[in-house]
């Protein structure tokens, strides 16, 4: 990066806006209009054919988007990116722009429960075919590789056990078999770690989390890291075959390197539709200019709180990599030296029924199936957001009987740490 | 001219100063990305002078095509090629063949030739590589931040209005970059 690029903070307020160019208006105006005029039928011949930049249709783009988009671009390091309804709705465009019925994709068994059951389950209706493995493990993704795998897929921290991945390592062995690397960053954020700089070529968020930060918005992301090149294997039709859509138009020579960007937006929202609204992005936008101050709280509290939770006695373990003592740590300073996230899990002795009864007594953190909010919160993730999987899924996810997931929020340490000291008292 | 990375300010001042493109490499196929940007220059005013011998004396988009450069009957300020790396060698021995050379070397994205542009360069021409005038011209109005696109700029001024909905022009910006 030359040494004029903007920090990452000046990125966070500045990046994709300008002033409104009519009223003057310096906060991004929400545009909450369906639709825009054409100037004349040369124009909208052009906009529907890809040949001139603009607005069309609030499905396919929207001005207070697009500047959610750049701006969420710059601060990962990418050079282009899509906003949708939701983080599972950036999962399923990416893949729906990679894989053709009949493929698999290999990814890390210690994901979001969420897109454990969307992989698993729902994109099986694709026939698109999940392969599971061990993150830590890079025989076993090596041998999981055939000619059908298309990418490979890690959350960089994963959800819920709060755990580093070593990305460079499963980077390379992704480029290695000419497959894109494929990265939830939705628990780290960009503001600990932008896994492009490590070897993602796509990086994909759930922005319901730290990047709007507030929990009052659903929104996801896809950043493309320009990186990829969709051309070479013939693998990735979308991108590398004339399209039908778009009058025999090659996307991926047409746009370069932002074109898996581009594809995601013409092929996938375009025609699968999980648009996100102007207000959202908006909302999403006022989130995101503080990213780095709430972030940095978020990791100080965590680290504060999982201090005390390990001498207490009720608490038979817990794992947060910004302990000293964890053997993740080395892997958070290695990737994310300035903190490790406001989410990790902890044991109760007590088991299954200490941990419903600790999350119904606590009064400060609020019990829900949620992270990334200024607020604390809580879940007991055998009882409710991994419920669904079978004992020795849960297991393998790290959501086992007596784990508890905490997301610390932002308030005062000693207001988290006293509400969880009430709580253990009752269990 | 590090052609790795140019300073915004040069990018800017080619797009600006240069009014007749030559475009070796034109297609008449409209979603060829020759014949898109082709058709985006025009709109924004360019004088686009498409050549290719293929297609000589047809016309792309209502301009004549030429057989090659010296075929143009008037002052070229840019020549904008779409062929690949290897033709490039072949590009420059055109352009230095000429009495009426013209001011601007650019190539496409993945056209780069380092050889060839220093014996431009070394003519006075200014040489632009593996870049596309479409993007630059999108990047520094701003129309490509529309579709998501990391412009990499930064700018708390007042975007250009051109006439028209959704179309933006280029600011001057002042100059803080070096090596221009």
């Amino acid at each position: 990066m030359p040494s004029n690029e903007p920090g990452f903070s000046t990125l966070a307020i500045h990046a994709g806006a300008q002033p409104d160019p009519t009223t003057g208006a310096r906060a991004t105006p929400i545009y909450q209009t369906t639709s825009f005029v054409f100037e004349d039928a040369e124009h909208a011949a052009s906009l529907f054919g890809l040949k001139a930049f603009g607005n069309i249709y609030t499905r396919i783009m929207n001005p207070t988007q697009a500047v959610l988009e750049e701006r969420i671009a710059a601060l990962e390091g990418g050079t282009a990116a899509l906003a949708v309804a939701s983080g599972h709705a950036a999962q399923m465009i990416v893949f729906h722009t990679i894989m053709q019925p009949g493929d698999n994709f290999i990814s890390a068994n210690k994901l979001y429960g969420g897109s454990i059951n969307q992989f698993g389950h729902a994109f099986k209706n694709f026939d698109w075919h999940v392969r599971w493995v061990d993150p830590t493990n890079p025989d076993e993704i090596e041998q999981q590789i055939d000619d059908r795998t298309r990418a490979i897929f890690i959350e960089s921290l994963a959800n819920p056990g709060g755990t580093f991945v070593d990305i460079k390592a499963i980077a390379d062995i992704a480029h290695k078999h000419g497959l894109p690397l494929i990265v939830d960053n939705t628990m780290a954020s960009p503001y600990l770690l932008r896994p492009i700089e490590h070897g993602a070529d796509v990086v994909v968020h759930s922005m319901t989390k730290f990047i709007g930060g507030h929990g009052n918005s659903m929104g996801g992301i896809i950043v493309d890291g320009g990186t990829f090149n969709w051309s070479d294997s013939g693998k990735y039709p979308m991108l590398s075959e004339p399209r039908p859509e778009y009058g025999g138009m090659v996307l991926h020579e047409t746009f370069g390197n932002f074109g898996f960007a581009i594809a995601c937006r013409v092929l996938g929202l375009r025609d699968l539709g999980p648009a996100l609204s102007p207000f959202n992005a908006f909302m999403l936008l006022t989130g995101v200019e503080t990213l780095p101050l709430r972030m940095q709280k978020h990791c100080d509290n965590a680290l504060e709180v999982a201090t005390w939770l390990k001498g207490h006695d009720k608490v038979s373990w817990v794992s947060y990599s910004g302990l000293e003592d964890d053997p993740n740590h080395a892997l958070m300073k290695k990737y994310s030296p300035k903190g490790a996230g406001a989410v990790f899990t902890f044991g109760l002795k007590g088991g299954f029924d200490a941990g419903v009864t600790f999350v119904e007594s606590l009064e400060v953190f609020s019990h829900l199936a949620n992270i990334g909010d200024t607020r604390s919160l809580v879940i007991h993730p055998s009882s409710t957001t991994h419920r669904q999987l079978s004992p020795e899924q849960q297991v393998a996810a790290g959501a086992g009987p007596d784990v508890v997931r905490l997301s610390i929020g932002i308030e005062d340490a000693a207001d988290i740490i006293g509400d969880l000291e009430q709580a253990l008292a009752a269990v | 001219m590090d052609h790795d990375t140019y300073p915004e300010s040069y990018i800017s001042r080619i797009l600006r100063s240069v009014k007749t493109i030559a475009m070796i490499g034109a297609s008449g196929r409209d979603v060829r990305p020759s014949n898109i940007v082709m058709k985006y220059l025009l709109a924004k005013g360019y004088d686009v002078y498409p050549v290719n011998p293929g297609l000589a004396g047809k016309q792309v988009m209502g301009r004549t095509v030429y057989a090659s450069l010296a075929d143009i009957p008037v002052h070229i300020d840019m020549v904008d090629v779409f062929r690949g790396s290897d033709a490039l060698p072949g590009v420059v021995d055109e352009i230095l063949a000429l009495d009426d050379r013209p001011d601007v070397l650019w190539t496409q994205l993945t056209v780069r030739n380092d050889e060839a542009a220093r014996r431009a360069e070394e003519a006075g021409i200014k040489v632009v590589m593996n870049r596309c005038p479409k993007i630059e011209y999108g990047r520094h109005s701003g129309e490509i931040k529309w579709n998501g696109v990391n412009s990499r700029m930064i700018s708390s001024k007042k975007p250009v209005m051109q006439k028209g909905y959704q179309a933006l022009g280029i600011r001057p910006q002042r100059d803080r970059s070096q090596g221009d």
